[in-house]
């Protein structure tokens, strides 16, 4: 194997990968290329509940998207075990930025100072864990689709409520980075 | 309720219902999610860090893997279209076209969920690859968007779409 392999593979290479899933899963089955649909199929068969948005057979829609996702779990503890641990190796101009906001550990995947247990006990790791992840259940299902749904299978398919998702998912993404994270991180 | 019905959710991996599903197949989307969970995790599209950077526009990284995966992806369906291919069980593939409506539900949702997006650093395949990961607290942030996907269930109705 080269070296990349185990490291942070290129872009050139993750990129298209990621691509590859849309055709390996219309081909496997007819099925679309998307992740937050298991949100709801996870409430659907966990939480009972009168709710109509939830009254549908999970099982038959969205049986083989759950299973697609308990693989990324899997994955993604596969892929963290080969090779040594290394660090993210973001731009100094970023490290920088981060540092101003009093973002000090760059070890992990996720900065230690937000993403641990202990952290969950403070007011800047709680908004990051858990007010971060309602954001992005109540705004995924809102869309009708997460970053695989829209940007990627959607704008593969030229859908334009995919691109308004998208151009969504940066205004939010970008008023939160420059708005809402310095003073959440730094101030607190 | 209202009178007139909601747009069916139609976006991320609701479609193509199947009554049988058979075993062989789980298997085939286990493998396929095994694989993009190591994707994920060797493409550090799952850092917070890498989200960071991003949005700062300080490397062409994550554009670079977003726009080659949406190119990859459309020559795909290009391909898979103009040879008419059908998928492993004989049908005839078809992506169904989303509904755009008047679009608020697009624009709004995907503002909240970009809101989440930076401040988690994770979109949800992400999210439980970093649990596999070892980031175990992000179990807290999954299940908490769940609590949000309820929310959503729970308020839509009222909601414009």
């Amino acid at each position: 194997m080269t070296s990349w392999f185990y490291r942070e593979w290129p872009w050139y290479v993750a990129g298209p990968l990621i691509g590859l899933f849309v055709p390996a899963l219309l081909l496997a089955g007819n099925k679309v290329f998307g992740i937050s649909g298991n949100l709801r199929h996870l409430c659907s068969a966990v939480l009972p509940s009168r709710l109509e948005f939830f009254q549908y057979d999970w099982k038959s829609k969205g049986l083989w998207n759950l299973v697609f996702l308990a693989g990324v779990l899997i994955g993604g503890f596969l892929g963290s075990h080969f090779g040594a641990p290394y660090a993210i190796n973001i731009s100094p101009a970023t490290v920088a930025a981060l540092n101003h906001s009093g973002i000090h550990d760059f070890s992990g995947v996720a900065p230690h100072e937000l993403f641990t247990w202990h952290a969950l006990l403070t007011l800047r790791g709680f908004i990051s864990i858990v007010v971060g992840g309602l954001l992005v259940g109540f705004g995924t299902q809102y869309a009708g689709g997460c970053t695989s749904g829209h940007a990627i299978s959607g704008l593969a398919n030229f859908e334009l409520p995919s691109l308004i998702a998208v151009f969504g998912f940066f205004a939010g993404g970008l008023a939160a980075t420059y708005f809402i994270l310095p003073f959440v991180i730094g101030r607190i | 309720m209202t009178d007139k019905p909601l747009p069916d959710f139609d976006g991320c991996g609701t479609s193509g219902a199947d009554e049988n599903i058979r075993p062989a197949f789980l298997l085939v989307y286990l493998l396929l999610g095994v694989a993009f969970g190591v994707v994920l995790t060797r493409s550090e599209v799952l850092s917070w860090f890498r989200i960071q950077e991003m949005f700062y526009f300080q490397s062409f990284r994550m554009y670079g893997i977003i726009g080659s995966a949406v190119a990859t992806a459309a020559v795909s369906i290009a391909l898979i279209k103009a040879v008419a291919l059908k998928s492993a069980d004989g049908k005839p593939i078809v992506i169904p076209r989303k509904t755009l409506g008047s679009g608020i539900s697009y624009a709004a949702g995907g503002t909240i969920f970009g809101l989440g997006w930076a401040l988690t650093g994770a979109c949800p395949g992400p999210l439980f690859a970093l649990i596999g990961n070892g980031v175990t607290v992000m179990i807290v942030a999954a299940v908490s968007a769940l609590a949000g996907t309820w929310v959503y269930g729970w308020l839509r109705p009222n909601l414009p779409h």
